[in-house]
């Protein structure tokens, strides 16, 4: 599934990306295959969601999240 | 291995994270040794400071240091981005540095040692600095720097910039031989094959990553500094041995994480909780970024910070008044009465009185800016805003600017620099200025006073609302003006809003004062210096006027100065008035009457919308004159009296009745009337063409509210 389905709380485990210039964004900020990632909370409207991933807090926008494929643990 | 010692100039670049403290460190090395200034062809800063350093032979060396603008990784995804790129990977660049210090927050090294391993590839001597060791140690992080050390290949200095601790110790390492490893972290040739040894024929670079980085890159320095064979060569390679840049970067980052992760498992050892400051952070934010309590809060802040800035704000303002009218004085009584007296007092003192009287409110706007993002809470604010203000071609990023231009538009627009995205950061400038300005205030308050009764109404103060009401009517025209610019301003370029939310922590004050000084300065002598050129034009319209004028009316007014029944103030008052009536200002004003009209004005209100060309808040100044009330600046009472009795001859009724005066309140709401906010959008956007179209369509916008005001209510 999609980073932007799962609900505030989960975690995954990231899998890959479907998008070449977001892949490389979040590679270098340390988004890597095969690391933790969890949702901590949805802005108040909703979008953007803010994930904890390699020990920092990142946002981004749903249509980012929706690039990145993980698997919910 | 490099050797500095027997050199006598040095130039060092500073690299880092955002987040890593990196401005802490170049201020501590650099005091207030700094100026700013752009980078060749971007709005980018570019921050260079200088300092000494001496080695152990007593030998000095003058740097040169250059903040370069924080990034993750050096591969370039936006304008922005390039800087750091383009300076390091290219030797022939102005500002490629002797050596780099990259700034590593000790507590999130993998990321740090990312970016710092990619310019150990570049092969610049390079130092890394681990700074925030304070914070790592808390957290229960134990480093072995020694062998950290080792392993990179480069001398390590451990940190906490926020008390000088390890400046020193940087500035030795930077006085002696710097360490450099041989090898390579990544073997590029595995994801370019055959590639490298072409691109170092064709761009002379020493190091085979510099090389890699270039053939990824390379479309991001054409314009500025290859020659177009070049290029072409660089895209021959490309296309004959069929080279995937996004595919080979993507790979070779990965090999790298993995080198760096295990790398880090060696030499760091985690006791104790990392948690902490994690935990503290999410308690934090579960209250500000709450759904109703998030934008309440926000609310409040910005309510707070706006009564501070008009209360604090005022005492020095009346300070600034108090020392350009003692200023005035003295220059009167030192010299004969004159043009160029004349010229002295009223075309430049006024003019910098005019600039100066800003910097109080604009200081205190942008320390409490300052003071938000320097703690973390202006990333939340963004982060809640972002997904309302996308909808109208905005980003959450915008909100600092549209804040700040209620108070000035000049540091508003300036402050649009970190939106990244080109589309949402022009637009974001180009409708800024139709936040309600403080420079529209006292033209509110005047026209007001003279249409809106006083008095309240259930309970609310009337003429309070109905300037709450004009500043609504300010913030919905720039969203609404940003919502059509969404579908007519065409800019092919990607958005990213993935942002760091970094953990909160207390402001650096020291680094906020740096910050406010740096901004009144570009404040005063870029805007300054446009306001002051006007103000001098605006004195010579009004000071002067075709063939013997001025010397007929005073001749006028002599057998009246000799009658001592009348004082002598008051026929000052008058022969000025008449005086501005027949300059060139008030042809002007008599020669644009007719377009002017249909929206109630006369060619009174026309020497004044012109005059108000200057700056908006001449506007009551020039009433003042106009209506030979005095000079009693903003204190509009004699004025108000004055143009309340003025009789509109075609009507036989008086000239400001309700529909006139929110017709001309609405004129001054949103017509483009702040030669210095040109002069910044064209610096920002690089063109004329932009701020020619801003102040088209916002005075369009303005004829056309005040036509339609004007002709359905009167």
């Amino acid at each position: 599934m999609t980073l932007d389905k799962l609900p505030p709380g989960s975690e995954a485990i990231i899998e890959s990306f479907t998008d070449d210039d977001i892949k490389l964004k979040l590679l270098e900020m340390g988004c890597l295959p095969g690391e933790k990632i969890s949702v901590v909370r949805y802005a108040p409207l909703g979008d953007p969601i803010a994930v904890s991933v390699s020990g920092y807090l990142l946002s981004m926008r749903r249509d980012e999240a929706a690039c990145v494929e993980v698997t919910q643990i | 291995m490099t050797d500095f010692s027997r050199k006598n100039n040095l130039k060092i670049a500073i690299v880092g994270n955002p987040n890593s403290g990196k401005s802490t460190v170049f201020n501590a090395l650099t005091g207030m040794n700094q100026k700013v200034a752009n980078f060749p062809g971007v709005t980018v800063e570019k921050r260079t400071g200088f300092f000494t350093l001496e080695n152990n032979s007593g030998q000095k060396t003058s740097v040169e240091i250059i903040d370069l603008p924080g990034c993750y990784s050096l591969y370039p995804k936006s304008i922005d981005e390039q800087i750091p790129f383009q300076v390091l990977c290219d030797p022939d660049d102005d500002s490629h540095p002797d050596a780099v210090i990259v700034i590593a927050d000790a507590s999130n090294l993998k990321r740090s040692l990312f970016l710092c391993s990619q310019i150990i590839d570049l092969k610049i001597p390079t130092v890394l600095a681990l700074n925030m060791i304070d914070l790592a140690e808390r957290k229960g992080l134990v480093i072995d720097t020694k062998k950290l050390s080792e392993k990179l290949g480069i001398t390590i200095i451990p940190m906490n910039a926020r008390n000088k601790q390890g400046i020193p110790g940087l500035k030795q390492a930077l006085t002696g031989s710097l360490p450099h490893p041989d090898a390579y972290f990544t073997d590029v040739k595995k994801y370019s094959p055959g590639i490298t040894e072409e691109i170092k024929n064709v761009i002379h670079v020493k190091s085979d990553y510099a090389a890699f980085q270039v053939v990824n890159n390379f479309e991001w320095i054409a314009s500025l500094h290859l020659k177009t064979d070049k290029t072409e060569k660089l895209r021959k390679i490309i296309s004959d041995k069929n080279f995937k840049a996004k595919e080979a970067q993507a790979k070779e980052t990965l090999e790298r994480y993995e080198v760096i992760t295990s790398l880090i498992k060696e030499v760091v050892r985690e006791e104790g909780t990392m948690k902490g400051t994690h935990i503290r952070s999410k308690k934090i934010d579960n209250v500000l970024t709450h759904r109703i309590f998030g934008y309440i809060i926000f609310l409040v802040v910005l309510f707070l910070i706006f009564q501070a800035i008009f209360a604090w704000a005022s005492y020095p303002m009346d300070l600034v008044d108090s020392f350009f009218a003692w200023s005035k004085q003295k220059v009167v009584g030192a010299m004969p009465a004159g043009m160029l007296s004349d010229l002295l007092v009223n075309g430049i003192i006024a003019g910098l009185n005019g600039v100066v009287i800003f910097v109080p409110q604009i200081a205190l706007l942008f320390a409490f800016i300052a003071v938000l993002e320097d703690t973390g809470y202006m990333a939340r604010v963004s982060f809640m805003m972002d997904k309302l203000l996308r909808g109208f071609g905005l980003n959450g990023k915008s909100v600092i600017p549209l804040i700040s231009g209620v108070a000035c538009a000049v540091p508003a627009i300036m402050s649009a620099r970190t939106i990244q995205n080109r589309k949402e950061r022009l637009i974001t400038i180009m409708v800024t200025p139709l936040m309600s300005c403080s420079a529209r205030l006292p033209v509110y308050t005047l026209l007001i006073s003279l249409i809106i009764p006083s008095g309240f109404f259930y309970g609310v103060n009337v003429q309070g609302l109905v300037l709450f009401g004009m500043y609504l009517i300010g913030f919905v025209a720039a969203i609404g003006a940003a919502w059509l610019m969404k579908f007519i301003i065409r800019v092919k370029e990607k958005s990213f809003f993935i942002m760091e939310l970094p953990l909160y922590r207390l402001p650096r004050f020291s680094n906020i004062g740096m910050q406010i000084i740096e901004k009144v300065k570009v404040f005063l002598f870029d805007a300054g210096k446009v306001i002051m050129a006007i103000s001098i034009v605006l004195w010579g319209l009004s000071s002067n006027a075709p063939g013997n004028k001025f010397e007929e009316i005073e001749k006028k007014y002599e057998p009246a100065s000799q009658n001592y029944d009348i004082p002598a103030e008051e026929i000052a008052r008058q022969m000025k008035s008449e005086k501005l009536e027949s300059s060139y200002a008030g042809i002007l004003g008599q020669w644009i009457e007719p377009a002017i009209k249909p929206l109630g004005f006369d060619w009174k209100i026309g020497i004044a919308l012109i005059t108000s060309f200057a700056a908006r808040e001449v506007f009551v100044g020039t009433m003042s004159t106009i209506y030979s009330a005095g000079d009693e600046g903003t204190h509009s009472m004699t004025v108000r009296e004055k143009m309340q009795s003025e009789i509109n001859p075609d009507t036989l009724k008086p000239r400001y009745d309700f529909a006139t005066g929110f017709s001309l309140m609405l004129f001054y709401a949103f017509a483009m009337q702040c030669m210095s906010t040109l002069a910044v959008v064209k610096r920002e956007t690089h063109s004329w063409k932009w701020p020619l179209i801003q102040f088209a369509y916002m005075g369009a916008l303005a004829y056309v509210a005040s036509l339609i005001a004007y002709q359905l209510l009167k």
